[in-house]
């Protein structure tokens, strides 16, 4: 198989035979994103789902030339953020979404520098969430999914400008908000101590 | 303070990469099994007679009056080039959206859908434009081309109503010319056509007989709207205060605006 790169040649050449390696290379990125904007992993799942099956249905409808050329990355993450946003609004109307659930909850007997990473991942993955929305996509699709400022801008439809400052200053917040709980964790085990 | 900071940031940075999560074992599964096109074809009652419909998991893909179950495989076999088997009636999501747009019933499913995405931009852009028309209402094929972009392609929006693999469904029944006179169908000719919009409600010599006297537009004179005949908005204005415009530029003159949802456009020249 070739790398990602040859996938929109691939496309172009047979769509339907090419597409369930598109499927396995994007997974993660998909998943992740509808993960981020609806916090639930079942509806994320199905989400998911339908942003393949669109983006399938959607490739019908380009001429050649367009799908030779597409960047598949920011193309597959904005139809699954603008899946997924409706998803959340209808959702919204019928019933209002739960918290943030805990990412991984400790099994008892996990070694002492398991756990901590996992209580690690577990503060980042709350503080992400605790982001203004417009900031917590940009920072995930930049940090966590590693996408290119300039497919950033294609993937949320914003200038390469915006989303670059969106990207730093969420950054910035999430550091500030990272130091604020360190300070709390360390007033704690300070009384603790007393 | 600098060090500290660019070190939390790096911890930012390193911590969020760990919250990459990954897909479902299942996902690429359920995707593949999804778009894996299985075509079925049930037998539907229409407003003008028994219909055949054929479709996939979750989209009508072909609609038709055919005389047979064999006459109707081979139109589906000579457009798709796929098998397809029948079944005794259509699963129940297609069957909403049937009531709904066939018969006005309900509201469509969302689980359900048209699939005209194989076609030409140009033709998929017409059947998309023209299922926007209400249930009830017509408009001329020079709205259409306008409304896509394409206003000269007044012929050309025809040719594609004629080829419309979703009649019915798609109500291609709602486009009719200028000039008052109900122009062709494919799906059955004049008579059809004249016969669905009956059976919506529309009385089709009361159709032509503004453009015959050469009204093309009403509008209302207290609001200073004008709309095609059959708009909603036009047919619930009273007699008293409804007006008549042979053309666009007599109701601007006479300070109307264009109603904004049936978003009337210039009958083209030759119609005149």
């Amino acid at each position: 198989m070739d790398g990602p790169d040859a996938l929109p040649a691939r496309l172009a050449a047979d769509a339907r035979a090419a597409f369930g390696d598109v499927v396995s290379a994007y997974q993660d990125l998909v998943y992740g994103v509808c993960l981020r904007v609806l916090r639930d992993p079942q509806l994320a799942e199905d989400v998911a789902q339908d942003a393949f099956v669109n983006a399938y249905r959607a490739l019908g409808r380009y001429p050649t030339a367009r799908i030779a050329e597409l960047r598949l990355r920011p193309w597959l993450a904005r139809i699954a953020l603008n899946l997924a946003r409706n998803a959340l609004r209808d959702r919204k109307a019928s019933h209002a979404i739960d918290g943030v659930p805990e990412p991984h909850a400790p099994a008892a007997d996990e070694p002492l520098s398991l756990a901590q990473r996992r209580e690690e991942r577990n503060l980042w993955a709350r503080l992400l969430a605790g982001l203004p929305d417009r900031y917590r996509q940009a920072v995930a699709l930049r940090h966590v999914d590693g996408l290119s400022y300039p497919e950033l801008a294609e993937a949320l439809g914003r200038p390469a400008g915006t989303v670059k400052s969106d990207v730093h200053r969420g950054v910035a917040l999430l550091r500030a908000a990272y130091d604020a709980e360190q300070r709390r964790q360390a007033g704690l085990e300070r009384k603790e101590a007393v | 303070m600098v060090d500290r900071s660019l070190a939390a940031a790096r911890g930012a940075l390193s911590g969020l990469r760990e919250l990459n999560t990954p897909a479902p074992a299942g996902l690429a599964a359920a995707v593949a099994d999804r778009l894996r096109p299985v075509d079925a074809y049930a037998e539907v009652d229409g407003p003008i007679g028994r219909l055949y419909v054929s479709f996939t998991r979750d989209a009508i893909t072909l609609v038709s009056r055919a005389g047979d179950p064999g006459q109707f495989e081979e139109e589906f076999r000579s457009t798709f080039g796929r098998p397809l088997h029948r079944v005794a009636a259509p699963p129940a999501h297609i069957g909403r959206l049937v009531e709904a747009r066939v018969w006005g019933r309900g509201r469509p499913p969302a689980a359900a859908r048209v699939d005209i995405s194989w076609l030409p931009d140009f033709e998929r852009r017409v059947l998309e434009k023209t299922a926007e028309i209400p249930r009830g209402e017509v408009r001329p094929y020079s709205w259409v081309a306008a409304e896509i972009g394409r206003p000269l392609a007044v012929r050309a929006v025809g040719n594609a109503l004629a080829r419309n693999p979703i009649p019915f469904v798609i109500p291609c029944h709602r486009v009719v010319r200028a000039d008052g006179t109900i122009g062709n169908y494919g799906a059955g000719g004049p008579e059809s056509k004249r016969a669905l919009l009956q059976a919506e409600g529309l009385d089709p010599a009361e159709l032509a007989r503004l453009p015959a006297e050469g009204i093309r537009y009403t509008g209302s004179d207290t609001t200073r709207i004008y709309c095609y005949p059959s708009c909603r908005h036009a047919r619930r204005t009273s007699t008293g205060h409804r007006v008549s415009f042979r053309s666009v530029d007599e109701a601007l003159r006479a300070g109307f605006r264009a109603c904004r949802v049936c978003r009337p456009v210039p009958a083209p020249h030759r119609a005149a």
